[in-house]
């Protein structure tokens, strides 16, 4: 009769039933009622009450009936500890039975009752069992360790327990000897000191395999893991593990195998390269990893996700066997894709015929995913396989011919991965691709095809045409598609640049004012500016020959893959990610979203993005992207769009210098170039926007780690801005201007700082008071430079006692003016939840120097002739650089140079700077001949004469070495 | 090591559960579900799945899942292996592994897995040793234990828990000893469309059926040993002596086991003839189509094939199909769109036809072109030609009766069209 007559119970007080059957005098009632009991469990229904009755059945002679109570005990034992704690001696008592069986059955439930209170009373008898007599009761209590060091490690260093496991590894019994290494190999997983104290030596490793033949098959995989564990002294020693590991491979358990493989796959590296036996173990690998795949649907998987490494680090031994990773259509998705992943690696001159048919006739299978994954892998054949590209190429025509959307989109990829490594070649089949343009709905396939269009642009008679069909939709189209299309449509304006100009106007239009993507704005910003400046160097850049792809890009790396087939069998190998990634002891440190999937739908990132400019999967996170192009817009003229490059605009008062025609006031400039003509020549005439170089420097920094900042939510705009743009950037350190016992214990030190085109004043508030200060605000005074904060101290949190919160504030020239004594002097007022503190701080002149200082040298002259002489002051600077130097040092805080000369062996250094609000200050550097230089004579020359000694004191903090 | 493991039923619902460590939450199992609820078919959810923590590796066997809950690392095909092992354990003790059986069981099977299985550690695994703990019920064991109250538990310790050979069970006794082998190879293939093999190998495996008395030390050699490429063995088999000596020595399991597995050499697969032949046609356009599949004997000496049938799964666009055939019956399920013609025998030099016309839905195109997968069994028939030369028995002094079977059966043989 079935088990499930214990469910149906026709009354109603079912639990006390129950009870009175538990009371019962007859063990057979006793017995049929504890089962009732378990059934009910099982289907988890609360019988926590009968816990006493269940637990007065303990004592009993008749096995069934004590594993049925062991088994009740170990379900409730956590909610009912104190009843447990009643039967622990019962639990002791039956670990020293006559009957081995009911020892090892009670060390074994008592090692499973996870209550604290009851580990104390496992240590003695877990100790006796360890020495029993029996080797059954032995290797029971060897796995009873194991428990004990996951409820309390401590407990097993303190006790000696990990000593006397090691002695168990010597042990007559096999299956002792494997439940010890199982068990030891556990602990060691998870304690590094373990891990040391079980370190195992060569006489040990030979012990455990004597084991080998004797012990159960999970037995055997405990001991093959713990022997890939050791590192042999020699050659010697390797060639005499593997040849005692070699007859595993015939095991009938698949984790043996792959087990044996695992340490053979790394024993065999260390066997010298002269050595015959190195070649007659290689070529034992292949069979059983083949007739694993013979195996279970689950088997074949693992097994192929281990091939996959094998074959990238001896593809040869599977050469031979590329016909077993053929797929069968009723395989499950899982083993088609992998299998696929694995006939590519192993393509080669030789089968490439057979493996493309294969491909074209899985392209026609009826699985979406498996389809686009075999076209993909026709365009990594023509990759690989350089003879067999032109074959491919004409297969995936084949496919295309199709219509089926989802094959030609994915033929349109790979035939853009196609160009990238055979550039200018086929190029018969743009035409029929262009004529399947409406089948493309995917971004990607969008984006490839805009990629070839731009890339071709010159051989397509329409490209113009097609690519502004796209644009029309731009806004609709995903950021992928948008990026590619902006690049394509700047390719073909530098190709074409009569018939483009509207579209490149519209496409940077969009790209820059019309989305909100910190990515397209950055690149259609950058585009311009390459454009708009240098049009040569745009060409340079955007048409620059692009490097090859090769089909190492879907390889591991060699120090990964090197790590990864040390890890075979496990899950490692199946991730192909290493150990530490995601396992730490037992707590995995990071979670891995279905990684399978991911790497096996992945592209080598390499094919993915090309052209790209900025790196977009570098350090960006959603916070940083925010900002690169809202620093930029400020200085960004409007509606001077490239466009406009015909009837130049270049109106931005900050552009300075560069031509002649140009005066310093920053008047607007208009340069009229006639359309038609040698356009890209006429573009190369346009002028130099001194404006760029911070532009790329912005861009470069978007990558640096901000510093200077501890608050994470501090607000991003100015984190972003943070870094030091130049080392050579003078920044003093903090000081501190108000002193905790004046302010109440708030402490401020400040600093100042120039950092895209903005000052900023750091601050560092140092809460000294025993109470938290919230509610911040600033405020400056009147001052000479109009100083103004543009913003709030970002402090969102209240500042903790004994904390410090490091703020940077945005600082422009608002405030009404006000000449200070000295001139630099800066009034400022803290407020805070309490009280409102004022304190002065002195402004260093450096920063105030803004970035358009730079004259060109006829400008200089005039300039310096008129002011008059009376204006001109003399000082000397030690220092011990040179003219390079100290033009880096200068110009890198806006100090600018204009020209060089060299007169009589002195080498004369033409600087200018310029003050926020248009003061000029213009210098003049004499460096001596002398050798070595260790002092510089320099005159300053300035309308406002009360900013020289400033001027003077920054220079030399500047040059200072 | 192994935490927990759930049995699911494919509508998702959890019937069974074991804990050896701690107790965990269902939860755990989301990420299965997710998983489950994006795969198309029960087969194709990806056997290690990774969800925080844990990480679930599962096998999809009898219409139920087997889940394994891990924690740290251990090898995956440990744990696959194992649940393997438990499937083929509960359908010895159940006849049939259901998911009903298992739940009218379901003591049984926790005092199963409670043997099998200690803190996530195999313990007895092997079906002779279990058997030995837990006597395995029927009918009449049943009606006997309700009446005598007699326990199904053994209350000793087997001799085998802790020998050397934990397949074996001790004290074994029979009137009549008798050892039977069946040699079965599985051909299998892919062939073309133009009838060229494209790939093809053989799978043999050799089942046993050990009904001898005490311990029985047994030798089996082979006439041609080098057709074996590679071979996995039952653990009984002594590797060594294999590994020097190309033979097979053994103390076997008693009852029925499954004594080796093993791959034909990639020279025999090649100069292999195939004992049938199929020439599937398709002509599958816009609304109307025509097929035709024949099927045929060749090179089987005069043999007979047995069990021929023909699965030919249909593209999703096909509607229904008119067919006739020369042999047999078929039948066309209009939800799968699957074609089963069951041939049954088919005498050396016949031919089966099977011809008609398929009608696709309106408006739609095939694009998808049919596999056809092709199933039949040669008795008395050896595809490798491997030969056994002679069993031969030490240890014991009886004289057992032998008797050994050749068999070749199809394995995954498909034909493309």
């Amino acid at each position: 009769m079935a088990d499930a007559k214990y469910f149906t119970t026709t009354k109603k007080g079912e639990i006390a039933e129950l009870r009175i059957e538990l009371r019962s005098d007859r063990r057979e009632r006793r017995k049929e009622a504890v089962k009732k009991v378990i059934a009910s469990m099982t289907v988890g229904k609360d019988v926590g009450s009968l816990f006493p009755d269940v637990v007065n059945c303990i004592q009993t002679d008749n096995l069934e009936l004590k594993k049925l109570v062991y088994l009740y005990v170990l379900n409730y034992a956590k909610s009912q500890p104190d009843l447990t704690l009643m039967s622990v001696n019962t639990f002791v008592r039956d670990s020293a039975d006559l009957n081995p069986l009911i020892r090892a059955l009670a060390i074994r439930t008592m090692g499973c009752i996870r209550v604290d209170r009851i580990i104390e009373h496992i240590c003695e008898p877990l100790r006796k069992c360890l020495k029993d007599e029996d080797p059954y009761v032995r290797k029971t209590a060897a796995i009873c360790v194991a428990k004990l060091n996951d409820m309390n490690p401590s407990l097993v260093e303190d006790q000696g327990f990990l000593d006397l496991l090691k002695d168990l590894l010597a042990d007559p019994n096999p299956m002792v000897v494997a439940n010890s290494v199982a068990a030891l190999s556990e602990i060691s997983d998870c304690s590094p000191t373990a891990a040391e104290a079980t370190k195992l030596d060569y006489a040990t490793i030979s012990k455990l395999l004597a084991a080998l033949n004797e012990c159960t098959e999970w037995g055997q995989v405990f001991i093959l893991d713990a022997v890939a564990q050791f590192e042999p002294q020699d050659g010697q020693e390797a060639q005499s593990i593997c040849e005692r590991v070699v007859p595993r491979l015939a095991h009938g358990n698949a984790a043996v195998v792959l087990s044996a493989v695992k340490c053979l796959m790394k024993y065999f590296e260390l066997i010298p390269d002269d050595s015959e036996y190195k070649d007659a173990v290689l070529n034992k690998l292949a069979p059983p990893l083949v007739t694993l795949l013979s195996a279970e649907p689950e088997l074949q998987y693992v097994a192929l996700r281990n091939i996959n490494l094998i074959v990238q680090r001896k593809p040869e031994i599977m050469k031979q066997e590329i016909k077993v990773f053929f797929v069968k259509y009723n395989d499950p998705i899982y083993v088609k894709l992998e299998k696929l992943d694995i006939m590519i690696r192993l393509t080669s001159v030789e089968n490439i015929v057979q493996v493309l048919s294969e491909l074209k006739e899985y392209a026609s299978e009826v699985d979406v995913d498996f389809v686009r994954k075999s076209v993909r892998a026709i365009g990594r054949c023509a990759i690989k396989v350089d003879s067999s590209a032109e074959r491919c190429v004409r297969t995936l025509l084949d496919l295309i011919q199709t219509k089926v959307s989802y094959v030609v989109q994915e033929a349109v990829i790979v035939i853009r991965d196609i160009f990238r490594k055979y550039p200018n070649q086929y190029e018969e089949v743009i035409d029929p691709l262009c004529k399947n343009l409406d089948n493309l709905d995917e971004p990607e396939a969008r984006a490839s095809m805009i990629w070839i269009i731009g890339e071709y642009g010159e051989r397509i008679d329409n490209s113009a045409e097609i690519l502004s069909t796209f644009v029309d939709g731009f806004q609709e189209e995903s950021t992928q598609v948008q990026l590619q299309l902006l690049t394509s449509v700047v390719k073909l304006f530098l190709k074409h640049p009569t018939d483009t100009q509207d579209l490149v106007q519209k496409v940077l239009n969009l790209a820059t004012q019309e989305s909100d993507n910190p990515d397209l704005r950055d690149r259609g910003y950058i585009y311009w500016r390459l454009l708009s400046t240098d049009p040569v160097a745009a060409k340079n850049v955007v048409l620059a020959e692009k490097p090859l792809i090769s089909e190492e890009t879907d390889l591991l790396e060699p120090a990964m893959l090197r790590e990864l087939l040390a890890q075979i069998a496990t899950l490692s190998s199946v991730y192909h990610k290493p150990p530490n990634s995601f396992i730490d002891g037992r707590v995995p440190l990071r979670q891995l979203k279905n990684p399978v999937l991911e790497e096996i739908t992945a592209v080598p990132p390499e094919l993915q993005n090309e052209d790209s400019l900025v790196p977009e999967t570098e350090s960006q996170t959603s916070e940083d992207v925010q900002n690169p192009s809202e620093t930029i817009t400020p200085q960004v003229p409007e509606d001077n769009l490239l466009g406009d490059l015909l009837s130049l605009d270049l109106s931005s008062p900050l552009v300075l210098g560069g031509m002649n025609t140009f005066d310093i006031g920053g008047s607007s400039q208009r340069t009229m170039i006639q359309s038609g003509g040698d356009l890209l020549g006429d573009l190369g005439g346009i002028m130099f926007d001194p404006v760029l170089p911070n532009l790329t420097q912005t861009t470069q920094n978007i990558q640096n780690v901000p510093m200077g900042t501890t608050d994470v939510g501090f607000d991003i705009f100015n984190q972003y801005s943070t870094p030091v743009l130049n080392p050579f950037q003078l920044i003093l350190p903090k000081q501190v201007v108000l002193p905790a016992a004046k302010g109440k214990g708030l402490e401020v030190s400040v600093t100042f700082a120039r950092r895209n085109k903005d000052i900023y004043m750091d601050l560092t508030l140092f809460n000294k008071a025993l109470l938290p200060l919230k509610e911040f605000a600033i405020k400056f005074n009147k001052n000479s430079f109009a100083l103004a904060p543009a913003g709030q101290l970002n402090i969102v949190t209240a500042l903790q006692p004994n904390k410090s919160i490091d703020v940077s504030l945005a600082v422009n020239n608002t405030n009404p003016v006000e000449k200070m004594e000295p001139l630099n002097k800066l009034d400022v007022a803290i407020k805070t939840e309490i009280a409102t503190h004022i304190f002065t701080c002195f402004v260093p002149y450096h920063v105030l120097f803004s970035e358009d200082g730079k004259l060109d040298p006829k400008t200089y002259l005039e300039a310096w002739k008129q002011i008059p002489d009376a204006n001109e002051s003399v000082c000397t600077i030690d220092t011990s650089l040179d003219s390079q130097g100290i033009i880096a040092r200068l110009e890198a805080n806006n100090i600018f140079n204009t020209t060089v000369k060299s007169i009589e062996g002195q080498e004369l250094l033409y600087m200018t700077n310029k003050f926020m609000n248009n003061l000029w200050v213009l210098s003049e550097i004499k460096i001596s001949n002398q050798f070595p230089v260790t002092s510089v004579l320099i005159s300053m020359k300035s309308r406002t004469m009360e900013v020289v000694p400033g001027v003077f004191d920054s220079v030399r903090a500047m040059l200072a070495t | 090591m192994i935490q927990s493991i759930f049995l699911i039923s494919p509508l998702g619902d959890v019937f069974l559960e074991r804990h050896w460590r701690k107790i965990l939450s269902r939860n755990v199992l989301d990420i299965f579900y997710e998983a489950q609820s994006k795969a198309t078919s029960p087969d194709d959810i990806s056997p290690v799945l990774s969800g925080g923590s844990f990480y679930i590796i599962h096998i999809y066997k009898h219409s139920i899942y087997f889940v394994a809950v891990i924690q740290g690392e251990i090898p995956p095909l440990f744990v696959i292996e194992f649940l393997h092992r438990m499937t083929s354990i509960f359908t010895e003790y159940l006849h049939e592994c259901t998911e009903q059986k298992i739940r009218d069981k379901i003591v049984l099977i926790y005092e199963i897995l409670e043997e099998m299985m200690d803190n996530g550690f195999p313990l007895a695994t092997e079906p002779n040793l279990l058997k030995e703990l837990i006597q395995p019920t029927n009918i009449v064991s049943d009606v006997i234990h309700n009446i005598t109250g007699k326990d199904t538990m053994a209350s000793r310790l087997p001799a085998s828990q802790i020998s050397n050979m934990p397949w074996r069970r001790s004290g074994v006794k029979y009137v009549n000893n008798e050892f039977y082998m069946d040699i079965t190879e599985e051909i299998d293939c892919i062939i073309d469309k133009t009838g060229a093999v494209i790939s093809c190998d053989i799978i043999g495996y050799v089942d046993c059926v050990c009904k001898l008395s005490g311990m029985p030390d047994l030798t089996l050699t082979f006439m041609n040993p080098r057709i074996i490429d590679d071979v996995s063995f039952h653990p009984c088999a002594r590797l060594r002596r294999w590994e020097s000596e190309r033979l097979i020595s053994f103390v076997p399991p008693d009852g029925s086991f499954r004594l080796m597995t093993f791959q034909a050499s990639a020279q025999s697969c090649t100069t292999l003839c195939l004992p049938i032949y199929v020439t599937p046609v398709f002509t599958l356009k816009e609304a109307s189509g025509r097929m035709e599949i024949r099927v045929g004997t060749k090179n089987t000496l005069g043999k007979n094939l047995d069990d021929v049938e023909i699965i030919c799964p249909m593209p999703k666009e096909v509607v229904n199909v008119s067919l006739v055939s020369t042999v047999g019956m078929f039948t066309f399920d209009p939800v799968t769109k699957v074609i089963r013609w069951k041939i049954g025998k088919l005498m050396s030099g016949k031919i089966a036809n099977l011809a008609g016309s398929v009608s696709i839905q309106p408006g739609t195109s095939v694009r998808a072109r049919p596999e056809v997968s092709v199933h039949f069994s040669l008795p008395l028939h050896a595809a490798s030609g491997l030969k056994v030369n002679r069993l031969e028995m030490y240890t014991e002094d009886f004289k057992p009766y032998k008797g050994v079977k050749y068999i070749t059966k199809s394995g995954t043989f498909q034909v493309r069209s």
